[in-house]
């Protein structure tokens, strides 16, 4: 187990095993407050790319929180970063890929489309058309019953 | 003393279980009147002694025995009496008792309520719910034992979760449970045809109103999750799409697909060996759910409690479970007939098409939830699935469903035309259309999602009332209850949609920062804090917030968001302050203090429409129940059937 | 026949991978870090004894070493400051404290109380650094090779076991830049 700054992790881990535990809509560990900070944002269009991304981008040391809703110290320097950057103007595609190279994959929580994520995409698509061709198949055999 | 009284009532009760799971089966295989005869009186006796050991932790808590090691680590001094007996079911061993309980009352309900069901049919029903139960209090004795002491035992406990001090959280582990465990009662149902080889249309139509039942609760027990969650987490999101949240949906999804299929299969005996299969794969799924939730292995990060020996144990019994049902499946299924035959555009084939569309659903979801665990068995390094897939794939696959809906109840069984299905409806669509577009004029609000919003759940709910017109207009009885409760289901559905798409698209958020006296105005609202205040609760003293909220001149409420910190847990919470509306919420969460200066960051929400969506799934859960008390379910079956007969001898 | 088998075929898979994901579900916790193989990112920290000096990644290169990511409010650090020691004694090469969003009072009043192992400390007060460095919870455990290459990084306490492994690793790196 690791540290969190500033805060008793032995609690947090605590919190979440009793949400995990009880099968309930869970909370993750930094929930008990969330994160709230107002941003001097320059525009409109600024603030709701920065919440988007906020929401899409994972907090690494949270259990399953967006940067958008944990309290987690580090979570508020990688919001610091965001707004930094989308304040130098840098696209959304250089901010995420700011994240993935310090972090990984793993802070996206939109899976990129590449080979390895293929079948996610993919399968619930493949299995539709499996699903209306069996469904096809079926029918024209009832059909036949008639 | 209670402790050891609720373990000896827990050891009495997996006795009566292993004798209810083994003595009415025989009694059934060999026609053995006296041994079928017992399994009420064991399903009695199951449920008094796993009463007896829930009252047992519920006293325990209530006076405040701290010698039990789970009663310590979950419950102080401090906590009020209401949340001790809540906090019963606040923890994985106490929760898992609940849910034997729950298991209990269904068994009991079963052999309370199937006097128009054979008795050798009951008789196996009952075997196989009693051997789930037996699995289940072997995993409480041997991994989960709430009753577990400590000697001496602490002066005072830690303390119940605060976030689980909460009204919400008294209600919804039950009702989720109500929902999980109810699918064992469509599973035994299943398997007790398979193994009786009972002509399916008599066994799937005993199982409905069971499955009905048990879909709404579960319905009921994710909306009050939801709800929960919206209110209790302070982030305002009413869904996460989080593992633990899937557990629940993915049961969901395969149960509405369970619930039509049934209906098919009932009416007109087609797809039965899908409905076996459907009725299967919707318990296994609540186990898996269970699993998922209760072993750790999609906590990523930073999790702990993981108990590995917990989540072999769920998973040894899953695959007896579910492994030892497709079993009997294979086996069996091929001697299932296949019923009547339909033709393209037939209810049949739309209820077909519904099913292609929830199962897919729930494989999605499925495939989402463990598409990370896939990846690190391949060694392909570490990915996140989230709200962005699991949000666009749900949307993608439900869209075909919101639009074909309303069509499904006007199609009639065995051969239907098109033009004949659609001509009651094209007045229908048309004037949703419009209404929808002159709401979305009235309100101004043009995004994509919520001009869908209105124009699908429009349709919905408009759909849903054009059949009840009709209907009700050409039988001079009425809609009976179980059109009454589809009716009720489907416009819940286009309510649902509404609030979601209305949330989705025009919530407003604002992190700000607001001192005592300064007013902020965020979506023609005028937000005034007047001053933070320091009050104090039982186990808790708080920073409270007050506010006033002003839409023009006229104050319209006043809302005291807190920020508590627990004392024996050291937790700090932020309460939040929710005002209300059946148009919109608004909703205020407090941050830090900034500084010393008295200002306070905050977080102003006016949320659009989103009762809807609770209102929406009330209303589905409502339907299911309305349509599980259908009388027809109720009426003892034409013994002599001649179906009946020709099942048997091919058995 | 076959076509019944079917949904227990899926069903036994689908066990197959819960049961796999279950022993490897410790692993899963630990976000891996994408800079293994990489160069380390540049930086400028004052040390925390001497804050005034700054040093950069050019100044370190050219030796290997372990990068040890601390702060006097991680209790985990505090567990695995035995080791920590034994590795400022017995590793072959430098051991470099990390001192990660702490309070420099704070800071040295903990090495006070529970001693000084490392061979220096950078400070790294905002957490910039940090997060170029991807680290994501303290403590982290880096190794770094003379060319300056990010070789190896733990996360988490060090035990006995971390510990065996992180002095192989550190000798065999320090081998390496020998020959």
């Amino acid at each position: 187990m690791i540290g969190i700054q500033g805060s008793g992790f032995g609690f947090r881990s605590r919190l979440r095993a009793i949400l995990a535990l009880l099968g309930v809509v869970w909370l993750a560990a930094g929930a008990l407050a969330s994160a709230i900070e107002p941003y001097p944002f320059e525009s409109e269009v600024q603030r709701k790319r920065f919440q988007a991304l906020a929401e899409e981008l994972r907090c690494t040391v949270c259990q399953n929180q967006s940067l958008a809703d944990s309290d987690a110290p580090l979570a508020s320097d990688l919001r610091d970063e965001v707004f930094r950057m989308l304040s130098d103007g840098r696209s959304d595609m250089e901010i995420r890929s700011f994240m993935v190279e310090r972090y990984g994959n793993y802070v996206l929580y939109r899976p990129p489309v590449v080979g390895h994520t293929l079948l996610l995409w993919g399968g619930p698509l493949v299995l539709l058309l499996v699903g209306l061709v069996a469904a096809v198949f079926v029918i024209r055999k009832r059909r036949k019953a008639l | 003393m209670s402790a050891e009284l609720g373990q000896i009532f827990l050891i009495l009760a997996l006795v009566l279980a292993a004798l209810l799971s083994v003595l009415p089966l025989v009694g059934a295989q060999r026609g053995n009147e006296a041994l079928m005869k017992l399994a009420p009186s064991l399903a009695i006796g199951q449920f008094v002694f796993l009463a007896g050991a829930f009252a047992a932790l519920a006293i325990a808590f209530l006076q405040h025995d701290f010698t039990i090691t789970y009663v310590a680590m979950h419950s102080n001094l401090l906590l009020p009496w209401y949340y001790r007996v809540t906090a019963v079911w606040g923890s994985h061993e106490g929760s898992l008792l609940l849910w034997m309980l729950l298991l209990g009352g269904w068994t009991l309900a079963v052999a309370a309520f199937s006097r128009s069901v054979p008795r050798a049919f009951t008789a196996r029903v009952l075997a196989v719910m009693g051997m789930i139960s037996a699995g289940f209090l072997l995993f409480i004795l041997f991994t989960s034992n709430p009753f577990e002491r400590i000697l001496p035992g602490p002066i005072d406990g830690r303390d119940l979760n605060p976030l689980l001090q909460d009204v919400g959280m008294i209600f919804h582990p039950p009702l989720l449970y109500m929902g999980y465990v109810g699918f064992a009662v469509a599973f035994a149902f299943a398997i007790a045809g398979l193994i009786g080889g009972k002509v399916e249309r008599d066994w799937v139509r005993w199982s409905r109103p069971w499955t009905l039942a048990a879909w709404a609760f579960l319905t009921f027990g994710i909306a009050l999750g939801s709800w929960w969650a919206y209110y209790e987490l302070g982030w305002g999101g009413w869904w996460f799409w989080d593992p633990v949240e899937n557990a629940s949906f993915i049961p969901w999804l395969i149960g509405t697909a369970l619930i039509h299929s049934q209906a098919v299969t009932e009416k007109r005996g087609a797809f039965p060996a899908w409905t076996v299969l459907l009725s299967i794969a919707a318990f296994s799924m609540s186990l898996l759910g269970t699993f998922l939730v209760r072993s750790g292995v999609l906590t990523s990060v930073h999790a702990f409690a993981n108990d590995p020996e917990r989540g072999l144990f769920i998973l040894a019994f899953m695959g007896v479970v579910t492994g030892g049902a497709l079993v009997l499946y294979a086996l069996r299924a091929p001697r299932i007939m296949t019923g009547e035959g339909f033709d393209w555009v037939s209810r049949e084939s739309a209820l077909l098409l519904n099913n292609v569309f929830f199962t897919v659903s729930a494989a999605m979801v499925l495939l989402g939830t463990l598409y990370p665990l896939i990846i690190d068995f391949m060694g392909w390094g570490q990915i996140s699935v989230g709200p962005p897939y699991f949000g666009a794939m749900f949307i993608l696959l439900m869209t075909p469903v919101v639009l074909l809906l309303p069509l499904g109840p006007f199609t009639r069984w065995k051969r239907d035309e098109f033009t004949r299905i659609l001509k009651p409806l094209v007045a229908t669509a048309v004037v949703s259309v419009i209404a929808a577009l002159l709401v979305c004029a009235w309100l101004g609000t043009w995004s994509l999602r919520a001009v869908s919003g209105w124009v699908g759940g429009i349709w919905l709910v408009a759909g849903a009332v054009t059949y009840a017109v009709r209907t009700s207009r050409a039988s001079r009885s009425g809609l009976a209850r179980h059109q009454w409760g589809m009716v009720l289901a489907h416009a819940g559905a286009g309510v649902f949609l509404i609030g979601a798409a209305m949330v989705e698209a025009h919530t407003f958020e604002r992190d700000v920062r607001i001192a005592p006296g300064e007013t902020i105005e965020a979506a023609g609202y005028r937000f005034t804090l007047h001053e933070v205040a320091l009050v104090k609760g039982p186990n808790w003293r708080a920073d409270e917030a007050r506010f006033s909220i002003y839409r023009g001149e006229r104050e319209v409420a006043r809302m005291n968001p807190q920020k508590r910190f627990y004392h024996r847990g050291g937790q700090t919470m932020t309460q939040v302050a929710l005002k209300p509306g059946v148009f919109r919420d608004l909703y205020i969460a407090m941050g830090e203090e900034l500084g010393d200066s008295g200002a306070w960051s905050v977080r102003l929400h006016v949320k659009p429409f989103v009762r809807w969506i609770w209102g929406g799934a009330v209303l589905i859960g409502l339907g299911g129940l309305l349509a599980a008390s259908d009388r027809r379910y109720r009426q003892r079956q034409r013994a002599t059937q001649p179906g009946g007969a020709r099942a048997e001898a091919t058995a | 026949m076959i076509r019944m088998l079917i949904p227990l075929a899926v069903f036994l898979a689908l066990v197959g991978l819960l049961i796999a994901g279950l022993q490897t579900a410790e692993n899963r916790k630990l976000v891996q870090s994408p800079l293994i193989g990489k160069p380390l990112p540049g930086f400028s920290l004052p040390g925390l004894h001497d804050p005034d000096t700054m040093t950069g990644r050019d100044d370190l290169i050219g030796e290997p070493f372990i990068l040890n990511v601390w702060g006097s409010w991680c209790w985990a650090c505090r567990a695995e400051h035995p080791f920590i020691e034994r590795l400022g004694r017995e590793a072959p090469i430098e051991l470099i404290g990390f001192n990660w969003k702490d309070e420099r009072s704070d800071a040295l009043r903990w090495l006070e109380q529970f001693g000084d192992a490392w061979d220096r400390h950078l400070v790294d007060y905002e957490g910039k650094v940090a997060i170029d460095l991807g680290v994501y919870g303290a403590p982290e455990t880096f190794l770094v090779d003379h060319e300056g290459v990010i070789r190896h990084k733990h996360i988490g306490p060090v035990d006995a076991n971390v510990f065996q492994d992180l002095m192989r690793r550190a000798m065999a790196l320090n081998s390496e830049a020998g020959s």
